[in-house]
Protein backbone atom coordinates (compact mmCIF):
# COMPACT_ATOMS: atom_id res chain seq x y z
CA UNK A 1 0.00 0.00 0.00
CA UNK A 2 1.32 3.28 -0.53
CA UNK A 3 1.91 5.80 2.19
CA UNK A 4 -0.39 8.52 1.80
CA UNK A 5 0.91 12.13 1.35
CA UNK A 6 1.47 14.60 3.62
CA UNK A 7 -1.50 16.27 4.00
CA UNK A 8 -0.10 19.46 4.91
CA UNK A 9 1.66 19.23 1.08
CA UNK A 10 -1.41 19.20 -0.62
CA UNK A 11 -2.31 22.46 -2.07
CA UNK A 12 -5.79 21.40 -3.46
CA UNK A 13 -7.33 19.70 -0.71
CA UNK A 14 -10.53 17.71 -2.05
CA UNK A 15 -12.57 18.50 1.60
CA UNK A 16 -11.32 21.32 3.13
CA UNK A 17 -11.93 20.65 6.62
CA UNK A 18 -15.13 22.60 7.58
CA UNK A 19 -14.95 24.99 10.35
CA UNK A 20 -16.20 23.60 13.70
CA UNK A 21 -19.80 24.05 14.19
CA UNK A 22 -20.37 25.64 17.52
CA UNK A 23 -20.65 23.15 20.63
CA UNK A 24 -24.49 23.36 20.56
CA UNK A 25 -25.04 22.45 17.07
CA UNK A 26 -22.85 19.25 17.25
CA UNK A 27 -24.14 15.36 16.93
CA UNK A 28 -28.15 16.67 16.43
CA UNK A 29 -30.17 15.36 13.79
CA UNK A 30 -28.39 13.70 10.86
CA UNK A 31 -24.71 15.35 12.36
CA UNK A 32 -25.65 12.46 14.58
CA UNK A 33 -25.10 10.16 11.89
CA UNK A 34 -27.82 6.99 11.24
CA UNK A 35 -29.99 5.78 13.48
CA UNK A 36 -29.34 2.06 12.57
CA UNK A 37 -25.65 1.64 12.47
CA UNK A 38 -24.82 -0.39 8.86
CA UNK A 39 -23.36 -2.94 10.78
CA UNK A 40 -26.57 -3.38 12.64
CA UNK A 41 -28.13 -3.66 8.94
CA UNK A 42 -25.89 -6.53 8.29
CA UNK A 43 -25.96 -8.28 11.39
CA UNK A 44 -22.26 -7.78 11.75
CA UNK A 45 -21.16 -9.53 8.82
CA UNK A 46 -18.75 -7.35 6.77
CA UNK A 47 -18.72 -9.99 3.49
CA UNK A 48 -21.43 -11.22 1.59
CA UNK A 49 -21.85 -15.15 1.66
CA UNK A 50 -21.72 -15.14 -2.10
CA UNK A 51 -20.52 -12.68 -5.09
CA UNK A 52 -17.86 -10.39 -5.30
CA UNK A 53 -19.69 -7.26 -6.12
CA UNK A 54 -17.51 -5.16 -7.54
CA UNK A 55 -18.85 -1.51 -8.39
CA UNK A 56 -20.48 -2.20 -11.47
CA UNK A 57 -21.36 -5.43 -11.23
CA UNK A 58 -25.38 -5.40 -12.19
CA UNK A 59 -27.89 -6.21 -10.47
CA UNK A 60 -31.80 -7.12 -11.24
CA UNK A 61 -34.79 -8.06 -9.01
CA UNK A 62 -35.79 -11.72 -10.63
CA UNK A 63 -39.49 -10.37 -9.01
CA UNK A 64 -41.58 -7.71 -7.45
CA UNK A 65 -40.85 -6.89 -3.57
CA UNK A 66 -42.32 -9.27 -1.27
CA UNK A 67 -45.58 -8.81 0.67
CA UNK A 68 -43.89 -10.42 4.17
CA UNK A 69 -40.55 -9.79 5.38
CA UNK A 70 -39.11 -12.99 5.26
CA UNK A 71 -35.76 -12.58 7.37
CA UNK A 72 -35.54 -8.72 4.74
CA UNK A 73 -34.69 -5.85 6.74
CA UNK A 74 -36.13 -2.86 4.84
CA UNK A 75 -32.78 -2.00 3.10
CA UNK A 76 -33.04 -5.36 1.62
CA UNK A 77 -36.64 -4.57 0.44
CA UNK A 78 -34.75 -1.10 -0.88
CA UNK A 79 -32.66 -2.82 -3.16
CA UNK A 80 -35.36 -5.13 -4.70
CA UNK A 81 -37.02 -1.88 -4.89
CA UNK A 82 -34.52 -0.40 -7.10
CA UNK A 83 -33.50 -3.42 -8.52
CA UNK A 84 -36.79 -3.49 -10.59
CA UNK A 85 -34.67 -1.66 -12.93
CA UNK A 86 -30.98 -2.98 -13.88
CA UNK A 87 -28.67 -1.14 -11.29
CA UNK A 88 -24.85 -1.09 -10.78
CA UNK A 89 -23.78 -1.93 -7.51
CA UNK A 90 -22.19 1.45 -7.15
CA UNK A 91 -25.79 3.35 -8.08
CA UNK A 92 -26.91 1.34 -5.38
CA UNK A 93 -25.01 2.50 -2.54
CA UNK A 94 -25.58 6.45 -4.02
CA UNK A 95 -29.20 5.87 -3.92
CA UNK A 96 -29.69 4.09 -0.51
CA UNK A 97 -26.32 6.37 0.76
CA UNK A 98 -24.72 3.27 2.32
CA UNK A 99 -21.40 2.03 2.58
CA UNK A 100 -20.84 -0.26 -0.06
CA UNK A 101 -19.47 -2.87 2.24
CA UNK A 102 -23.24 -2.98 3.75
CA UNK A 103 -24.74 -2.49 -0.05
CA UNK A 104 -22.30 -6.02 -1.23
CA UNK A 105 -22.72 -8.36 2.40
CA UNK A 106 -26.73 -7.45 1.59
CA UNK A 107 -26.83 -8.24 -2.46
CA UNK A 108 -25.17 -11.23 -1.19
CA UNK A 109 -28.13 -12.21 1.08
CA UNK A 110 -30.50 -11.53 -1.69
CA UNK A 111 -28.84 -13.80 -4.21
CA UNK A 112 -28.69 -16.60 -1.72
CA UNK A 113 -32.74 -16.26 -1.23
CA UNK A 114 -33.11 -15.79 -4.86
CA UNK A 115 -34.57 -12.55 -4.86
CA UNK A 116 -31.92 -10.87 -7.21
CA UNK A 117 -29.45 -11.86 -10.28
CA UNK A 118 -26.48 -10.55 -11.30
CA UNK A 119 -24.00 -10.08 -13.82
CA UNK A 120 -20.58 -9.33 -13.04
CA UNK A 121 -18.29 -7.46 -15.47
CA UNK A 122 -15.66 -8.56 -17.61
CA UNK A 123 -12.90 -9.22 -16.09
CA UNK A 124 -9.76 -7.18 -16.86
CA UNK A 125 -7.99 -10.01 -18.77
CA UNK A 126 -11.37 -9.92 -20.99
CA UNK A 127 -10.91 -6.35 -22.33
CA UNK A 128 -9.90 -7.57 -26.09
CA UNK A 129 -13.68 -8.44 -27.32
CA UNK A 130 -13.90 -5.75 -30.07
CA UNK A 131 -17.22 -5.71 -29.84
CA UNK A 132 -17.45 -4.13 -26.45
CA UNK A 133 -15.52 -1.02 -28.32
CA UNK A 134 -17.78 -0.88 -31.13
CA UNK A 135 -20.47 -0.65 -28.81
CA UNK A 136 -19.52 1.84 -26.99
CA UNK A 137 -18.14 4.05 -29.50
CA UNK A 138 -21.24 3.62 -31.37
CA UNK A 139 -23.24 4.34 -27.95
CA UNK A 140 -21.26 7.49 -27.31
CA UNK A 141 -22.15 8.53 -30.88
CA UNK A 142 -25.97 8.61 -30.72
CA UNK A 143 -25.61 10.29 -27.23
CA UNK B 1 -22.39 -14.98 -13.73
CA UNK B 2 -24.13 -16.75 -10.49
CA UNK B 3 -26.55 -19.18 -11.59
CA UNK B 4 -29.41 -19.91 -9.79
CA UNK B 5 -32.74 -21.59 -10.46
CA UNK B 6 -33.86 -22.22 -14.21
CA UNK B 7 -36.73 -19.09 -14.17
CA UNK B 8 -33.98 -16.34 -12.93
CA UNK B 9 -31.33 -17.73 -15.30
CA UNK B 10 -32.85 -17.00 -18.34
CA UNK B 11 -33.64 -13.45 -16.73
CA UNK B 12 -30.11 -12.81 -15.80
CA UNK B 13 -28.97 -14.13 -19.38
CA UNK B 14 -30.51 -11.36 -20.54
CA UNK B 15 -28.74 -8.43 -18.14
CA UNK B 16 -26.27 -6.15 -20.03
CA UNK B 17 -22.46 -6.02 -19.42
CA UNK B 18 -21.20 -3.14 -17.45
CA UNK B 19 -17.99 -1.11 -18.60
CA UNK B 20 -16.28 1.85 -16.97
CA UNK B 21 -14.15 5.03 -17.95
CA UNK B 22 -12.55 6.33 -15.19
CA UNK B 23 -12.44 10.47 -15.25
CA UNK B 24 -9.12 11.51 -13.01
CA UNK B 25 -7.67 14.80 -12.60
CA UNK B 26 -7.16 17.23 -9.85
CA UNK B 27 -9.29 18.77 -7.43
CA UNK B 28 -11.76 21.01 -9.31
CA UNK B 29 -10.87 20.48 -13.00
CA UNK B 30 -13.76 19.61 -14.31
CA UNK B 31 -13.80 15.25 -13.69
CA UNK B 32 -17.66 16.24 -11.79
CA UNK B 33 -18.53 18.61 -14.44
CA UNK B 34 -17.61 16.28 -17.27
CA UNK B 35 -19.09 12.77 -16.10
CA UNK B 36 -22.69 15.70 -15.12
CA UNK B 37 -22.51 16.44 -19.05
CA UNK B 38 -22.61 12.96 -20.82
CA UNK B 39 -24.16 10.87 -17.78
CA UNK B 40 -28.39 10.21 -18.72
CA UNK B 41 -29.01 10.29 -14.94
CA UNK B 42 -28.32 12.59 -12.35
CA UNK B 43 -24.46 11.91 -11.11
CA UNK B 44 -24.84 9.48 -7.91
CA UNK B 45 -22.08 9.85 -5.37
CA UNK B 46 -20.33 7.44 -3.17
CA UNK B 47 -19.20 8.80 0.20
CA UNK B 48 -16.68 5.63 0.86
CA UNK B 49 -14.93 2.78 -0.30
CA UNK B 50 -12.40 2.16 2.83
CA UNK B 51 -14.12 -1.54 3.81
CA UNK B 52 -11.90 -2.49 0.53
CA UNK B 53 -8.70 -1.81 2.41
CA UNK B 54 -9.58 -3.47 5.74
CA UNK B 55 -10.83 -0.99 7.51
CA UNK B 56 -13.62 -2.59 9.48
CA UNK B 57 -17.58 -1.45 9.06
CA UNK B 58 -17.69 -0.05 12.67
CA UNK B 59 -15.18 2.54 11.26
CA UNK B 60 -16.59 3.64 8.44
CA UNK B 61 -19.91 3.93 10.07
CA UNK B 62 -18.77 6.61 12.36
CA UNK B 63 -20.24 9.89 11.04
CA UNK B 64 -17.55 10.60 14.01
CA UNK B 65 -14.53 10.70 11.62
CA UNK B 66 -15.51 12.87 9.28
CA UNK B 67 -12.14 13.64 8.07
CA UNK B 68 -9.76 12.81 5.39
CA UNK B 69 -10.63 8.96 5.27
CA UNK B 70 -14.21 9.68 3.92
CA UNK B 71 -14.08 10.61 0.20
CA UNK B 72 -16.52 11.44 -2.51
CA UNK B 73 -16.85 9.47 -5.86
CA UNK B 74 -19.07 10.59 -8.45
CA UNK B 75 -20.12 8.23 -11.54
CA UNK B 76 -22.80 8.88 -14.18
CA UNK B 77 -24.18 6.02 -16.18
CA UNK B 78 -24.61 5.74 -20.25
CA UNK B 79 -26.92 2.82 -21.29
CA UNK B 80 -25.75 1.61 -24.58
CA UNK B 81 -28.09 0.46 -27.20
CA UNK B 82 -26.65 -3.03 -27.16
CA UNK B 83 -25.92 -5.20 -24.49
CA UNK B 84 -23.54 -2.77 -22.55
CA UNK B 85 -24.00 -0.15 -19.57
CA UNK B 86 -21.03 2.65 -19.73
CA UNK B 87 -20.51 3.69 -16.41
CA UNK B 88 -18.16 6.66 -15.80
CA UNK B 89 -16.55 7.11 -12.53
CA UNK B 90 -14.91 10.58 -11.15
CA UNK B 91 -12.07 9.94 -8.79
CA UNK B 92 -10.07 12.58 -6.46
CA UNK B 93 -6.78 12.71 -8.44
CA UNK B 94 -4.37 12.95 -5.33
CA UNK B 95 -1.89 10.56 -4.68
CA UNK B 96 -3.35 9.82 -0.96
CA UNK B 97 -6.63 8.28 -2.65
CA UNK B 98 -4.85 6.25 -4.64
CA UNK B 99 -5.92 3.26 -2.00
CA UNK B 100 -9.16 3.28 -4.39
CA UNK B 101 -8.42 4.04 -7.16
CA UNK B 102 -7.64 0.35 -7.52
CA UNK B 103 -10.73 -1.13 -7.22
CA UNK B 104 -12.16 1.81 -9.26
CA UNK B 105 -9.57 1.35 -12.15
CA UNK B 106 -9.87 -2.25 -12.38
CA UNK B 107 -10.85 -4.20 -15.52
CA UNK B 108 -11.57 -0.36 -16.73
CA UNK B 109 -11.55 0.09 -20.32
CA UNK B 110 -9.46 3.16 -20.02
CA UNK B 111 -9.41 6.61 -18.58
CA UNK B 112 -9.69 10.34 -19.36
CA UNK B 113 -6.90 12.53 -17.13
CA UNK B 114 -8.28 15.79 -16.87
CA UNK B 115 -5.85 18.68 -16.70
CA UNK B 116 -6.15 22.45 -16.17
CA UNK B 117 -3.26 24.25 -17.46
CA UNK B 118 -2.90 26.56 -14.47
CA UNK B 119 -2.28 24.25 -12.51
CA UNK B 120 -0.60 21.44 -14.61
CA UNK B 121 1.38 19.76 -12.00
CA UNK B 122 -1.95 18.71 -10.58
CA UNK B 123 -2.66 15.91 -13.27
CA UNK B 124 0.73 14.45 -12.90
CA UNK B 125 -0.09 11.60 -10.22
CA UNK B 126 -3.17 10.36 -12.48
CA UNK B 127 -0.61 9.90 -15.34
CA UNK B 128 1.49 8.17 -12.59
CA UNK B 129 -0.39 5.61 -11.77
CA UNK B 130 -2.08 5.38 -15.34
CA UNK B 131 0.85 4.58 -16.56
CA UNK B 132 2.33 2.88 -13.93
CA UNK B 133 -0.81 0.50 -14.07
CA UNK B 134 -0.90 0.39 -17.98
CA UNK B 135 -4.30 1.41 -18.22
CA UNK B 136 -5.62 2.83 -21.42
CA UNK B 137 -5.51 7.10 -20.89
CA UNK B 138 -5.59 10.21 -22.60
CA UNK B 139 -5.41 13.89 -21.79
CA UNK B 140 -7.88 16.34 -21.90
CA UNK B 141 -7.16 19.72 -21.08
CA UNK B 142 -10.19 21.67 -19.90
CA UNK B 143 -10.03 25.33 -21.39
CA UNK B 144 -11.25 27.01 -18.49
CA UNK B 145 -12.04 30.89 -19.89
CA UNK B 146 -8.81 32.93 -18.81
CA UNK B 147 -6.84 30.03 -19.09
CA UNK B 148 -3.55 30.62 -21.02
CA UNK B 149 -3.66 28.57 -24.18
CA UNK B 150 -0.82 26.47 -24.74
CA UNK B 151 0.28 24.23 -28.06
CA UNK B 152 -0.64 20.29 -27.15
CA UNK B 153 2.84 19.34 -27.95
CA UNK B 154 3.76 22.01 -25.39
CA UNK B 155 1.63 20.16 -22.74
CA UNK B 156 2.53 17.01 -23.74
CA UNK B 157 6.35 17.96 -23.21
CA UNK B 158 5.25 19.82 -20.15
CA UNK B 159 3.55 16.20 -18.74
CA UNK B 160 6.69 14.18 -20.34
CA UNK B 161 4.20 12.03 -21.75
CA UNK B 162 5.13 9.25 -24.83
CA UNK B 163 3.87 10.38 -28.09
CA UNK B 164 1.95 7.84 -28.29
CA UNK B 165 -0.21 9.38 -25.39
CA UNK B 166 -3.25 11.26 -27.21
CA UNK B 167 -3.42 15.29 -25.62
CA UNK B 168 -6.30 17.16 -26.38
CA UNK B 169 -8.39 20.45 -25.70
CA UNK B 170 -11.89 19.64 -24.55
CA UNK B 171 -14.72 21.56 -22.49
CA UNK B 172 -16.07 19.51 -19.67
CA UNK B 173 -19.48 21.15 -19.98
CA UNK B 174 -20.45 20.44 -23.36
CA UNK B 175 -21.65 17.63 -24.62
CA UNK B 176 -19.82 17.12 -27.90
CA UNK B 177 -16.56 17.99 -26.59
CA UNK B 178 -16.89 15.13 -23.64
CA UNK B 179 -18.47 12.72 -26.40
CA UNK B 180 -15.48 13.02 -28.50
CA UNK B 181 -12.71 13.11 -25.55
CA UNK B 182 -14.43 9.79 -24.94
CA UNK B 183 -14.87 8.38 -28.74
CA UNK B 184 -10.85 9.19 -28.46
CA UNK B 185 -10.09 7.20 -25.42
CA UNK B 186 -11.82 4.28 -26.25
CA UNK B 187 -9.73 4.19 -30.21
CA UNK B 188 -6.81 4.37 -28.39
CA UNK B 189 -7.71 1.42 -25.97
CA UNK B 190 -8.39 -0.39 -29.11
CA UNK B 191 -4.68 0.56 -30.70
CA UNK B 192 -2.73 -0.35 -26.97
CA UNK B 193 -4.49 -3.23 -26.64
CA UNK B 194 -3.95 -4.14 -30.61
CA UNK B 195 -7.69 -4.42 -31.31
CA UNK B 196 -7.14 -2.37 -34.53
CA UNK B 197 -6.50 -4.61 -37.58
CA UNK B 198 -10.08 -3.58 -38.71
CA UNK B 199 -9.88 0.26 -39.96
CA UNK B 200 -10.30 2.95 -37.11
CA UNK B 201 -14.12 3.96 -36.96
CA UNK B 202 -14.84 7.86 -38.51
CA UNK B 203 -14.68 10.64 -36.09
CA UNK B 204 -17.69 12.12 -35.61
Amino acid sequence: MIPPDDPAQDPWPEDPTPPAPPAEDRFLDEHAGPMVRPYVMTSGRIEPTRGKFDLITLVVAVGPEPEGTIGLGPEHLAIIRLCQNVMSVAELTGHLDLPVATIRVMLGDLLDKGFVSMQEPEPEADMHDIRLYKAVIDGLRAL
Amino acid sequence: MVSGPSRREVRARRLPTAVKIVIAGGFGVGKTTMVGTVSETQPLRTEELLTDVGVGVDDISGVERKDSTTVAMDFGRITMRNEYVLYLFGTPGQKRFWFMWDEVALGALGAVVLADTRRLSDCFPSVDYFERRQTPFVVAVNCFEGAKRYDLGEIQMALNLGPKVPVMLCDARKIDSCKQVLIDLVLHAMKVRGLVDAPAPQQV
